[in-house]
């Protein structure tokens, strides 16, 4: 078993074992949802227009929670020196280590998505536009967030700074991710090309952001 | 050229020179307001569509173009951060930026002062506007950002990777108004045509954009003499406390 793959499921296992807190983003995720019909109102036409940004908002704030425990609980405890010194590129040891916290954070919104839909009155198209977006586009939150995690990692109450510093970047994807899922419910407007611009966002922050957290973790460590 | 510029590399060295150039800078930036200001507010022709509210422009171009200029200028800052190690290159990015959120501020309200009477509403969520908007909280995150982080070495290189990151918005301000249809106006002074403004708005424009640059300059070269100050105070602070005279 490779180094990277013993990090990945390392970081799984952390994750959802007591302490992890993966479930507490689809928790935070289904308390926006219900606390939004109280904010604009129970008319079911009204949540069914909004339901995918209103989705979209809940995931996009969900996926920020718990991001600023990505790098910090390993620098707490001195594993991030060592995987620092392991030899293994650090770009791909941030990917790994975004890749599981998408698996443990990411996915689970992801499939919560349609029970959550319900809620707010979706059609079945829709759900299944706002669940392909949402499955696209969360991974370029987390790399975009692992930014922010490598810029606040050596602070004291990093988490309030990581969300400001991480938000403005985020707003393409949400600008997309919304268009796409909001396509499908209207008629003649078009998923794909929306839909393909949020798959070129995931692919960019993909290829990028790992280099940029890379550089701030090293930054931040010595 | 190259050796005077790697001589004002020591700090020392800087403030002298700055100390000599700013009174000059100072008195540059006091006449071209003078000349812009006649021209922009007495000389210039009220607008046949707009009226007088056409010498918000005045202000509100020059203050967009040096909220853009100043965040390019941070760029090759961190750039010389993260690249040659400059020691004043994180001087100058760290006292550029609360200039630039200054002059993103006077464009944003400027121009809510300008939508008003023209568009008939203050704000509106176009891609110019939004992108400028997104700029000026990128400048007030990194402010955040140098808040937070005590130690300055760290705090520079930090900041530094955010501003590269953050680069990444600017040709989306300058195309926005090509790539989406916008409220806001396209291009109509750098074009590969010629300028669309007629020449009795176009030069007041071009000076009050020298004298806005000019006074960024000025208010830039005094708040990197005060972060070397502040800095010097800083070390002289510690060394006391440590008794390491």
């Amino acid at each position: 078993m490779s180094a990277l793959t013993a990090l990945f499921l390392r970081d799984m296992r952390l994750a959802v074992r007591i302490g992890g807190g993966a479930m507490m983003g689809v928790l935070f995720f289904l308390i926006v949802v219900t606390v939004f019909p109280f904010a604009v109102g129970p008319d079911l036409n009204l949540l069914s227009r909004i339901g995918p940004a209103v989705l979209w908002l809940g995931a996009l704030l969900a996926s920020l929670l718990g991001l600023d425990r990505l790098f910090e609980a390993d620098r707490d405890d001195g594993a991030l020196d060592l995987l620092v010194m392991s030899g293994r590129p650090l770009e791909l040891v941030v990917v790994v280590k975004c890749l599981a916290h998408w698996t443990a954070t990411g996915l689970p919104l992801v499939l919560a998505t349609p029970f959550f839909a319900l809620f707010l009155a979706l059609e079945p198209k829709a759900i299944l536009a706002t669940m392909a977006t949402l499955a696209v586009g969360t991974p370029a939150l987390t790399l975009l967030g692992a930014i922010g995690a490598g810029l606040t990692v050596s602070l004291r109450r990093g988490g309030l700074l990581l969300a400001i510093l991480v938000l403005p970047f985020t707003i393409p994807v949400l600008i997309f991710g919304v268009s796409a899922a909001g396509a499908a419910a209207v008629e003649g407007a078009s998923f794909l090309t929306p839909f393909l611009l949020l798959s070129a966002m995931s692919l960019a922050c993909l290829a990028l952001a790992p280099f940029a957290a890379a550089a701030a973790l090293r930054a931040g460590l010595d | 050229m190259l050796k005077s510029v790697t001589d004002l590399a020591n700090p020392t060295r800087f403030l002298a020179f700055t100390a000599k150039a700013l009174p000059v800078l100072v008195g540059l930036t006091l006449a071209l307001f003078a000349v812009g200001l006649y021209g922009a507010l007495v000389l210039a022709p009220p607008d046949y569509q707009q009226g007088e509210t056409v010498k918000i422009m005045f202000i509100h171009v020059p203050a967009a173009w040096l909220s853009m200029f100043t965040y390019g200028l941070m760029t090759v800052s961190a750039l010389g951060t993260l690249v040659w190690r400059h020691p004043l290159a994180d001087v100058a990015a760290r006292a550029a930026a609360p200039i630039g959120a200054a002059f993103t501020f006077l464009a944003l309200v400027t121009g809510s002062l300008w939508g008003k009477p023209m568009w008939g509403t203050w704000w509106i969520w176009d891609a110019r506007l939004t992108s400028v908007l997104i700029l000026f909280i990128m400048y007030l995150g990194l402010l955040a950002l140098w808040r937070t982080v005590e130690e300055p070495t760290r705090a520079a290189k930090l900041a530094a990777i955010l501003i590269l990151v953050g680069s990444v918005n600017l040709p989306i301000i300058k195309f926005s108004v090509d790539w989406w249809n916008t409220l806001h106006q396209p291009a109509s002074v750098f074009r590969m045509d010629g300028p669309t403004i007629d020449g009795s708005m176009l030069w007041p424009l071009l000076v009050m954009a020298l004298a806005f640059t000019a006074l960024m300059l000025t208010l830039h070269l005094m708040a990197m003499r005060n972060e070397i100050l502040r800095r010097r105070v800083r070390s002289l602070g510690l060394a006391a406390a440590g008794g390491v005279a």
